[in-house]
Protein backbone atom coordinates (compact mmCIF):
# COMPACT_ATOMS: atom_id res chain seq x y z
CA UNK A 1 0.00 0.00 0.00
CA UNK A 2 1.30 3.52 -1.02
CA UNK A 3 2.00 5.65 1.83
CA UNK A 4 -0.82 8.21 1.79
CA UNK A 5 -1.08 11.76 2.42
CA UNK A 6 -1.80 12.21 6.37
CA UNK A 7 -5.50 13.18 6.64
CA UNK A 8 -5.68 16.86 7.53
CA UNK A 9 -6.91 16.79 10.98
CA UNK A 10 -9.06 19.75 11.88
CA UNK A 11 -10.91 19.23 15.27
CA UNK A 12 -12.21 22.72 15.42
CA UNK A 13 -14.09 22.95 12.02
CA UNK A 14 -16.96 20.67 13.82
CA UNK A 15 -17.29 24.23 15.59
CA UNK A 16 -17.60 26.68 13.16
CA UNK A 17 -20.99 27.85 12.88
CA UNK A 18 -22.47 28.14 9.16
CA UNK A 19 -25.43 30.43 8.43
CA UNK A 20 -28.03 28.63 6.54
CA UNK A 21 -30.71 31.33 5.69
CA UNK A 22 -30.61 35.21 5.17
CA UNK A 23 -33.82 35.93 7.71
CA UNK A 24 -33.24 40.07 7.53
CA UNK A 25 -30.95 42.89 8.53
CA UNK A 26 -30.47 44.83 11.20
CA UNK A 27 -29.09 47.81 10.89
CA UNK A 28 -26.93 47.07 7.77
CA UNK A 29 -26.25 43.87 9.57
CA UNK A 30 -27.73 40.07 8.25
CA UNK A 31 -29.46 37.80 10.76
CA UNK A 32 -28.99 34.60 9.60
CA UNK A 33 -29.96 31.09 10.57
CA UNK A 34 -27.63 28.95 11.57
CA UNK A 35 -26.61 25.62 12.00
CA UNK A 36 -26.30 26.33 15.64
CA UNK A 37 -29.80 27.56 15.56
CA UNK A 38 -31.45 24.75 13.87
CA UNK A 39 -30.24 22.34 15.98
CA UNK A 40 -31.20 24.07 18.97
CA UNK A 41 -34.44 24.25 17.46
CA UNK A 42 -34.49 20.56 16.68
CA UNK A 43 -33.74 19.88 20.57
CA UNK A 44 -36.09 21.62 21.52
CA UNK A 45 -38.37 20.19 19.18
CA UNK A 46 -37.68 16.59 20.75
CA UNK A 47 -37.91 17.57 24.31
CA UNK A 48 -41.31 18.92 23.25
CA UNK A 49 -42.72 15.25 21.37
CA UNK A 50 -40.79 13.58 25.09
CA UNK A 51 -42.61 15.89 27.13
CA UNK A 52 -46.32 15.98 25.06
CA UNK A 53 -46.11 12.03 25.35
CA UNK A 54 -45.61 11.93 29.10
CA UNK A 55 -47.99 14.03 30.12
CA UNK A 56 -51.16 12.21 29.72
CA UNK A 57 -52.06 12.21 33.79
CA UNK A 58 -52.64 8.45 33.31
CA UNK A 59 -53.89 6.94 36.65
CA UNK A 60 -51.09 4.22 35.90
CA UNK A 61 -48.74 5.67 34.22
CA UNK A 62 -47.14 3.80 30.98
CA UNK A 63 -43.50 3.74 29.87
CA UNK A 64 -43.24 6.83 28.52
CA UNK A 65 -45.33 8.63 31.30
CA UNK A 66 -42.54 7.14 33.99
CA UNK A 67 -39.44 8.29 31.99
CA UNK A 68 -41.41 11.98 31.89
CA UNK A 69 -42.15 11.63 35.98
CA UNK A 70 -38.86 10.30 36.61
CA UNK A 71 -37.03 13.15 34.87
CA UNK A 72 -39.47 15.69 36.44
CA UNK A 73 -39.13 14.11 39.99
CA UNK A 74 -35.74 14.07 40.08
CA UNK A 75 -35.37 18.11 39.83
CA UNK A 76 -38.22 18.36 42.12
CA UNK A 77 -36.65 16.64 44.72
CA UNK A 78 -33.41 18.56 44.02
CA UNK A 79 -34.62 21.43 44.51
CA UNK A 80 -36.63 20.79 48.11
CA UNK A 81 -33.50 19.31 48.89
CA UNK A 82 -31.38 21.86 48.24
CA UNK A 83 -33.55 25.12 48.71
CA UNK A 84 -36.56 23.46 51.07
CA UNK A 85 -40.38 24.21 50.28
CA UNK A 86 -40.35 26.98 48.92
CA UNK A 87 -37.95 25.95 46.09
CA UNK A 88 -40.88 24.77 44.50
CA UNK A 89 -41.60 27.09 42.68
CA UNK A 90 -38.08 27.40 40.93
CA UNK A 91 -38.75 23.62 39.51
CA UNK A 92 -40.62 24.64 35.90
CA UNK A 93 -37.28 27.03 35.52
CA UNK A 94 -34.51 24.28 36.53
CA UNK A 95 -36.09 21.55 34.59
CA UNK A 96 -36.34 23.15 31.63
CA UNK A 97 -32.66 24.30 32.16
CA UNK A 98 -31.73 20.72 32.82
CA UNK A 99 -33.86 19.33 30.12
CA UNK A 100 -32.60 21.46 27.38
CA UNK A 101 -29.22 21.01 28.13
CA UNK A 102 -29.40 17.31 28.25
CA UNK A 103 -31.29 17.32 24.73
CA UNK A 104 -28.74 19.56 23.48
CA UNK A 105 -25.66 18.09 24.51
CA UNK A 106 -26.96 14.29 23.36
CA UNK A 107 -28.25 15.76 20.32
CA UNK A 108 -24.74 17.04 19.52
CA UNK A 109 -23.82 13.16 19.88
CA UNK A 110 -26.33 11.61 17.89
CA UNK A 111 -23.71 10.18 15.11
CA UNK A 112 -25.90 11.15 12.09
CA UNK A 113 -22.88 12.13 9.65
CA UNK A 114 -23.02 8.43 8.87
CA UNK A 115 -25.91 9.93 6.68
CA UNK A 116 -23.98 13.04 5.97
CA UNK A 117 -25.98 15.51 8.51
CA UNK A 118 -23.36 16.74 10.99
CA UNK A 119 -24.99 17.80 14.04
CA UNK A 120 -24.22 20.83 16.08
CA UNK A 121 -23.54 20.69 19.76
CA UNK A 122 -25.32 24.33 20.67
CA UNK A 123 -23.84 23.91 24.14
CA UNK A 124 -20.15 23.41 23.15
CA UNK A 125 -20.81 27.62 22.11
CA UNK A 126 -19.70 29.85 25.04
CA UNK A 127 -22.67 31.90 23.75
CA UNK A 128 -25.49 30.06 24.20
CA UNK A 129 -24.04 28.29 28.07
CA UNK A 130 -23.02 32.20 28.68
CA UNK A 131 -26.73 33.40 27.93
CA UNK A 132 -27.81 30.45 29.97
CA UNK A 133 -25.68 30.78 32.85
CA UNK A 134 -26.83 34.85 32.99
CA UNK A 135 -29.96 33.71 33.17
CA UNK A 136 -29.89 31.65 36.19
CA UNK A 137 -27.42 34.55 37.45
CA UNK A 138 -30.26 37.24 36.83
CA UNK A 139 -32.72 35.44 38.34
CA UNK A 140 -30.77 34.82 41.70
CA UNK A 141 -29.83 38.47 41.56
CA UNK A 142 -33.67 39.29 41.18
CA UNK A 143 -34.91 36.59 43.50
CA UNK A 144 -32.43 38.09 46.30
CA UNK A 145 -32.88 41.31 45.93
CA UNK A 146 -36.99 41.14 45.81
CA UNK A 147 -37.19 38.94 48.85
CA UNK A 148 -34.59 40.37 50.69
CA UNK A 149 -34.11 43.92 49.01
CA UNK A 150 -30.69 45.58 50.15
CA UNK A 151 -30.29 43.03 53.11
CA UNK A 152 -29.14 40.71 50.21
CA UNK A 153 -25.75 42.37 50.66
CA UNK A 154 -25.15 40.58 53.74
CA UNK A 155 -24.67 37.31 51.51
CA UNK A 156 -21.82 38.87 51.61
CA UNK A 157 -20.67 38.71 55.60
CA UNK A 158 -20.91 34.90 56.41
CA UNK A 159 -22.51 33.81 59.87
CA UNK A 160 -19.47 34.08 62.63
CA UNK A 161 -17.27 36.52 60.54
CA UNK A 162 -14.82 37.45 63.47
CA UNK A 163 -14.91 41.22 63.30
CA UNK A 164 -10.83 41.19 62.30
CA UNK A 165 -11.90 39.66 59.10
CA UNK A 166 -14.38 42.36 58.04
CA UNK A 167 -12.25 44.29 55.04
CA UNK A 168 -11.16 41.13 54.00
CA UNK A 169 -14.29 38.16 53.85
CA UNK A 170 -16.81 40.60 51.76
CA UNK A 171 -14.05 41.31 48.95
CA UNK A 172 -13.35 37.32 48.84
CA UNK A 173 -17.34 36.64 48.81
CA UNK A 174 -17.79 39.22 46.17
CA UNK A 175 -15.35 37.98 43.74
CA UNK A 176 -16.61 34.52 44.08
CA UNK A 177 -20.26 35.42 43.67
CA UNK A 178 -19.57 37.75 40.35
CA UNK A 179 -17.36 35.04 38.96
CA UNK A 180 -20.57 32.19 39.17
CA UNK A 181 -22.05 32.97 35.83
CA UNK A 182 -18.64 32.82 34.49
CA UNK A 183 -17.85 29.22 35.95
CA UNK A 184 -21.00 28.21 35.48
CA UNK A 185 -21.47 28.94 31.39
CA UNK A 186 -17.59 27.93 30.74
CA UNK A 187 -17.78 24.55 32.74
CA UNK A 188 -20.38 23.23 30.08
CA UNK A 189 -18.75 24.87 27.08
CA UNK A 190 -15.25 23.42 27.64
CA UNK A 191 -16.33 20.31 28.89
CA UNK A 192 -18.75 20.04 25.51
CA UNK A 193 -15.63 21.50 23.21
CA UNK A 194 -13.11 19.16 24.53
CA UNK A 195 -15.33 16.08 24.58
CA UNK A 196 -15.73 16.69 20.56
CA UNK A 197 -12.10 17.56 19.98
CA UNK A 198 -11.41 14.25 22.18
CA UNK A 199 -13.98 11.95 19.74
CA UNK A 200 -12.88 13.95 16.66
CA UNK A 201 -9.10 13.04 17.31
CA UNK A 202 -9.26 9.59 18.46
CA UNK A 203 -11.95 8.50 15.64
CA UNK A 204 -9.45 9.69 13.40
CA UNK A 205 -6.72 7.26 14.54
CA UNK A 206 -9.20 4.24 13.01
CA UNK A 207 -8.92 5.94 9.88
CA UNK A 208 -5.18 7.10 10.20
CA UNK A 209 -4.11 3.45 11.33
CA UNK A 210 -5.14 1.71 7.89
CA UNK A 211 -2.49 3.39 6.49
CA UNK A 212 0.22 1.29 7.75
CA UNK A 213 -1.15 -1.89 6.06
CA UNK A 214 -3.47 -4.73 6.23
CA UNK A 215 -0.97 -6.77 9.12
CA UNK A 216 -0.16 -3.61 11.59
CA UNK A 217 -2.89 -1.45 10.19
CA UNK A 218 -6.56 -3.68 10.78
CA UNK A 219 -5.26 -4.58 14.71
CA UNK A 220 -4.57 -0.69 15.73
CA UNK A 221 -8.15 -0.11 13.69
CA UNK A 222 -10.07 -1.90 15.38
CA UNK A 223 -8.42 -1.75 18.79
CA UNK A 224 -9.19 1.96 18.08
CA UNK A 225 -12.86 1.35 17.31
CA UNK A 226 -13.11 -0.32 20.34
CA UNK A 227 -11.58 2.34 22.48
CA UNK A 228 -14.16 4.91 20.60
CA UNK A 229 -16.95 2.82 21.29
CA UNK A 230 -16.03 3.42 25.26
CA UNK A 231 -15.06 6.95 24.68
CA UNK A 232 -18.55 7.66 23.09
CA UNK A 233 -20.14 6.32 26.32
CA UNK A 234 -18.08 8.37 28.48
CA UNK A 235 -19.24 11.26 26.13
CA UNK A 236 -22.94 10.66 27.07
CA UNK A 237 -22.05 10.13 30.85
CA UNK A 238 -20.78 13.59 30.73
CA UNK A 239 -23.42 14.90 29.21
CA UNK A 240 -26.00 14.18 31.68
CA UNK A 241 -23.57 15.09 34.26
CA UNK A 242 -22.70 18.41 32.96
CA UNK A 243 -26.56 19.11 32.58
CA UNK A 244 -27.35 18.15 35.90
CA UNK A 245 -24.33 19.55 37.35
CA UNK A 246 -25.29 23.28 35.80
CA UNK A 247 -28.73 22.85 37.11
CA UNK A 248 -27.43 21.63 40.49
CA UNK A 249 -25.53 24.47 40.75
CA UNK A 250 -27.99 27.16 39.67
CA UNK A 251 -30.57 25.56 42.50
CA UNK A 252 -27.20 25.86 44.90
CA UNK A 253 -27.24 29.97 43.91
CA UNK A 254 -30.88 29.93 44.01
CA UNK A 255 -30.98 28.77 47.55
CA UNK A 256 -28.53 31.48 48.58
CA UNK A 257 -30.96 34.35 47.41
CA UNK A 258 -33.98 32.18 48.96
CA UNK A 259 -32.34 31.61 52.38
CA UNK A 260 -29.33 33.87 52.42
CA UNK A 261 -26.50 31.95 54.48
CA UNK B 1 13.53 29.95 20.20
CA UNK B 2 11.11 31.33 18.44
CA UNK B 3 7.81 32.55 19.60
CA UNK B 4 5.64 29.92 17.87
CA UNK B 5 7.55 27.26 19.51
CA UNK B 6 7.72 28.96 22.92
CA UNK B 7 3.54 29.62 22.32
CA UNK B 8 3.65 25.43 21.89
CA UNK B 9 6.11 24.57 24.91
CA UNK B 10 3.70 26.79 27.08
CA UNK B 11 0.40 25.33 25.79
CA UNK B 12 1.87 21.87 26.34
CA UNK B 13 2.87 23.12 30.20
CA UNK B 14 -0.78 24.32 30.78
CA UNK B 15 -2.25 20.88 30.06
CA UNK B 16 -0.12 19.65 32.82
CA UNK B 17 -3.28 21.04 35.19
CA UNK B 18 -5.64 18.87 32.63
CA UNK B 19 -3.74 15.73 34.25
CA UNK B 20 -3.78 17.25 37.78
CA UNK B 21 -7.51 18.11 37.54
CA UNK B 22 -7.51 14.30 36.92
CA UNK B 23 -5.94 13.61 40.49
CA UNK B 24 -8.42 15.62 41.77
CA UNK B 25 -11.89 14.07 40.53
CA UNK B 26 -10.17 10.87 40.92
CA UNK B 27 -10.02 11.80 44.47
CA UNK B 28 -13.29 13.11 45.40
CA UNK B 29 -15.12 10.15 43.57
CA UNK B 30 -12.37 7.70 45.63
CA UNK B 31 -13.19 9.37 48.90
CA UNK B 32 -16.90 9.61 48.38
CA UNK B 33 -16.74 6.33 47.40
CA UNK B 34 -14.64 4.72 50.45
CA UNK B 35 -17.00 6.03 52.85
CA UNK B 36 -20.07 5.36 51.01
CA UNK B 37 -18.79 1.75 51.72
CA UNK B 38 -18.15 2.82 55.32
CA UNK B 39 -22.04 3.95 55.72
CA UNK B 40 -24.14 3.15 53.00
CA UNK B 41 -26.82 4.44 54.56
CA UNK B 42 -25.52 7.65 54.52
CA UNK B 43 -23.79 8.03 51.11
CA UNK B 44 -27.60 9.20 49.10
CA UNK B 45 -28.01 12.05 50.98
CA UNK B 46 -24.19 12.87 50.19
CA UNK B 47 -24.34 12.66 45.68
CA UNK B 48 -25.38 16.71 45.66
CA UNK B 49 -22.17 17.54 47.38
CA UNK B 50 -20.33 14.50 45.37
CA UNK B 51 -21.37 16.48 42.21
CA UNK B 52 -20.19 20.07 43.83
CA UNK B 53 -16.59 18.27 44.83
CA UNK B 54 -16.88 17.00 41.26
CA UNK B 55 -17.63 20.37 39.41
CA UNK B 56 -15.34 22.31 41.23
CA UNK B 57 -12.19 19.95 40.86
CA UNK B 58 -13.53 19.47 37.32
CA UNK B 59 -13.80 23.39 36.58
CA UNK B 60 -10.16 24.00 37.26
CA UNK B 61 -8.95 21.67 34.68
CA UNK B 62 -11.29 22.54 31.77
CA UNK B 63 -10.17 25.73 32.74
CA UNK B 64 -6.18 24.43 32.19
CA UNK B 65 -7.05 22.70 28.83
CA UNK B 66 -8.81 26.16 27.75
CA UNK B 67 -5.74 27.73 28.20
CA UNK B 68 -3.91 25.10 26.44
CA UNK B 69 -5.91 25.28 23.56
CA UNK B 70 -6.06 28.82 23.26
CA UNK B 71 -2.60 28.99 23.25
CA UNK B 72 -1.80 26.02 20.47
CA UNK B 73 -4.59 27.58 18.49
CA UNK B 74 -2.84 30.94 18.55
CA UNK B 75 0.48 29.15 17.51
Amino acid sequence: MALAEPAKLDPMHQFAVQPIAHLFDIGGRGVYLTNSAVWMMIAGLLLWIFMLGGMKRQLVPGRWQMAVEGFTGFIASMMTANIGPEGRKYTPYIFSLFMFILFANIVGMIPLGLFGIHPFTATSHFTITGVLAILSFSIVLIVGFWKHKLHFFSLFVPHGTPVWLLPLIPPIEFVSFMVRPFSLGLRLFVAMTAGHVLLEVFSSFIIDSLHAGPVLGVPISLASMALMVGISALELLVAGIQAYVFALLTSLYLNDAVNLH
Amino acid sequence: MDAAAATLIGSGLAAIGAGMAAIGVGNVFGSFLESALRNPAAADGQQGRLFIGFAAAELLGLLSFLIAILLYLKA
